[in-house]
């Protein structure tokens, strides 16, 4: 199933698409850094220099795929993530269930939430200093701020999205709230929840990067900041792509996710042709 | 279901009385059924017909118990659903709706929406109800589509499966909004047939709303013609083919005079729901 997958993706044009578009991004950052040097460009590292050192078990400034600090880096920035992206939405989902879900509860909170959500999340940093102590909490609880309202926000859109006939359909066939709520409510909103959360894995992200930057000893926000002010710019482009490849991938993990718990949305998208 | 063939229906009269509906949407009154009165007898198919936005839904809704009535008294089988002192009238499975665009639950598959009712209710185990789901699906000749996803099936399909998921509760009366509205000609005749031999098996009280003048007639016992915002009856037009009826009927001269009266009863509303050029309403 797998080969015949993986048969079937290599007659269509999207792979050799996706490989045109990474050829010619790489080309052109190639040619303007390294092969034309224009102004401006010929102070960056370029392609060659970057995935050389990338692979190099000898690395010139220390950091490779073969040193233990550049998964350090990684996964410290990988656990924080984890940490506030669970938190975020097993807060922002509930919230935001109830808050679709309950007239008055919406009264409650929505303002409060609404008046929140526009502050950026730099203008946090100096309150959660001052919140939290030491290093770790400060960092995870902005990730966490930021990726908690989209969350929230999306699943309360996903609530409100669900036609008024499916609560009438449940009602009429005797359902007590709870059951609406389990029934309805949720898979209902499911759609939107999902989308929402690969929005917030990706806030979450740049959050945390923000955060890492202002303060923290370790994490790929640090690294670059890091390797910025050693100059050593070709640290920094590793962490760059580095953040660029675990963003996607998590995105992609949370897209997985959903794929498996909507497989009614799944099947009926693929008879559609999508 | 299957084990009242035949029988005399007994139960899903419906009496509405002197029901009027007033919606005050930003300050303005709308009338949308003025003093309606209507009895249906139990196990009749009544046919409510008239132009678009004349209230029709307004008195389904009201016996649905999704909207309050304003004045008048509705009652079932003797018992009031709602009047003045409660005017909002209890949801339940006695009264099954059928809406105009389909609501069967997109993440349930087929058989796990007919079970859906009795699983809640707790009339049956869940067990029970899957098994009971599995034979009327197969009744209706959905039984190999039962483990699909109303996604993935025909509107008229799904349509069918919504009314079946309606009769595992055995309801008094099935409120229909409009079904088979959005249908071509050839799946809507495939549909009536099918709702037809429904009722012949169960007699179940059918309440239907309905634009097509045919397939009022093709249908019920009686129909109903409203009159234009606010809504009463017109006339009633008595349909007397015989059942059980196939597609035959369409072609028979008492079915084409029958339709000619109907028409002439709902033009002249219809003309004047033109002319007056009103917004429709829910």
């Amino acid at each position: 199933m797998t080969l015949y997958r993986f048969k079937k993706a290599l007659s269509t044009p999207t792979p050799y698409l996706m490989f045109f578009g990474i050829a010619l991004w790489l080309g052109c950052y190639y040619l303007f850094v390294e092969g034309w040097q224009l102004p401006r460009f010929n102070k960056l590292p370029g392609p060659v220099e970057v995935i050389t050192e990338w692979l190099n078990p000898n690395p010139d400034w220390g950091m490779s795929l073969f040193t233990p600090i550049y998964y350090e880096h990684t996964l410290v920035s990988c656990r924080r993530i984890l940490i506030a992206f669970a938190i975020a939405t097993g807060v922002g989902v509930p919230l935001g269930l109830f808050m679709g879900w309950s007239k008055t509860f919406r009264d409650y909170s929505f303002p409060i939430l609404e008046t929140l959500r526009p502050i950026p999340i730099l203008a946090w940093v100096p309150l959660a200093i001052l919140m939290f102590s030491g290093l770790e909490t400060p960092v995870i609880y902005l990730a966490t701020l930021a990726s908690l309202f989209v969350t929230t926000l999306n699943t309360l859109l996903g609530v409100d999205s669900i036609d008024e006939e499916y609560f009438r359909a449940a009602r009429c066939l005797g359902a007590k709230p709870h059951h609406v709520f389990m029934h309805v409510v949720i898979p209902g909103a499911l759609p939107f929840i999902f989308t929402g959360l690969q929005i917030s894995i990706g806030v979450a992200w740049f959050s945390l990067v923000a955060a890492e930057m202002v303060s923290g000893e370790f994490g790929l926000g640090y690294l670059i900041v890091d390797a910025y002010m050693n100059v050593t710019y070709v640290i920094m482009v590793i962490g760059m792509l580095t953040l660029g490849f675990v963003g996607w991938f998590s995105a992609a993990l949370v897209r997985i996710a959903g794929n498996r718990m909507m497989e009614w949305r799944v099947r009926a998208l693929a008879l559609e042709g999508r | 279901m299957a084990d009242n063939n035949n029988t005399k229906a007994t139960k899903g009269a419906i009496s509405i009385r002197n029901v009027t509906k007033i919606y005050d949407p930003e300050g303005v009154n709308v009338m949308a059924v003025d003093d309606c009165s209507l009895e249906i007898g139990a196990g009749e198919v009544c046919m409510i017909v008239g132009p678009s936005g004349c209230g029709k839904t307004t008195l389904l809704n009201a016996i649905a118990g999704f909207h309050s009535i304003t004045k008048g008294e509705i009652y079932l089988d003797g018992e009031m659903l709602c009047g003045p002192s409660k005017p909002l009238a209890d949801q339940g499975a006695d009264r099954i709706v059928v809406f105009q665009h389909g609501a069967l639950f997109p993440w349930m598959t087929l058989i796990d929406n007919v079970a859906y009712g009795p699983k809640v209710q707790e009339t049956m185990t869940k067990a029970e109800a899957l098994d009971k789901a599995g034979h009327m699906l197969a009744e209706a000749g959905l039984g190999d589509v039962a483990g699909k996803y109303p996604g993935e099936v025909s509107s008229g399909m799904a349509r069918r499966a919504e009314i079946v998921r309606a009769l595992i509760n055995d309801p008094k009366v099935l409120l229909l909004d409009e079904p088979y509205r959005a249908m071509d000609a050839l799946t809507k005749s495939i549909m009536h047939e099918s709702l037809l031999e429904v009722y012949d098996r169960t007699k179940v009280t059918i309440f239907f709303i309905t634009h097509d003048l045919e397939e009022a007639i093709f249908l019920g016992d009686r129909v109903v013609v409203m009159t234009t915002r606010p809504a009463k009856t017109k006339t009633i037009l008595d349909v007397n083919i015989e059942r059980p009826r196939d597609y035959h009927v369409l072609s028979s001269n008492q079915f084409r005079v029958l339709v000619e009266d109907a028409k002439d009863a709902v033009h002249e509303e219809a003309v004047k729901a033109f002319e007056a050029g009103e917004r429709e309403l829910a």
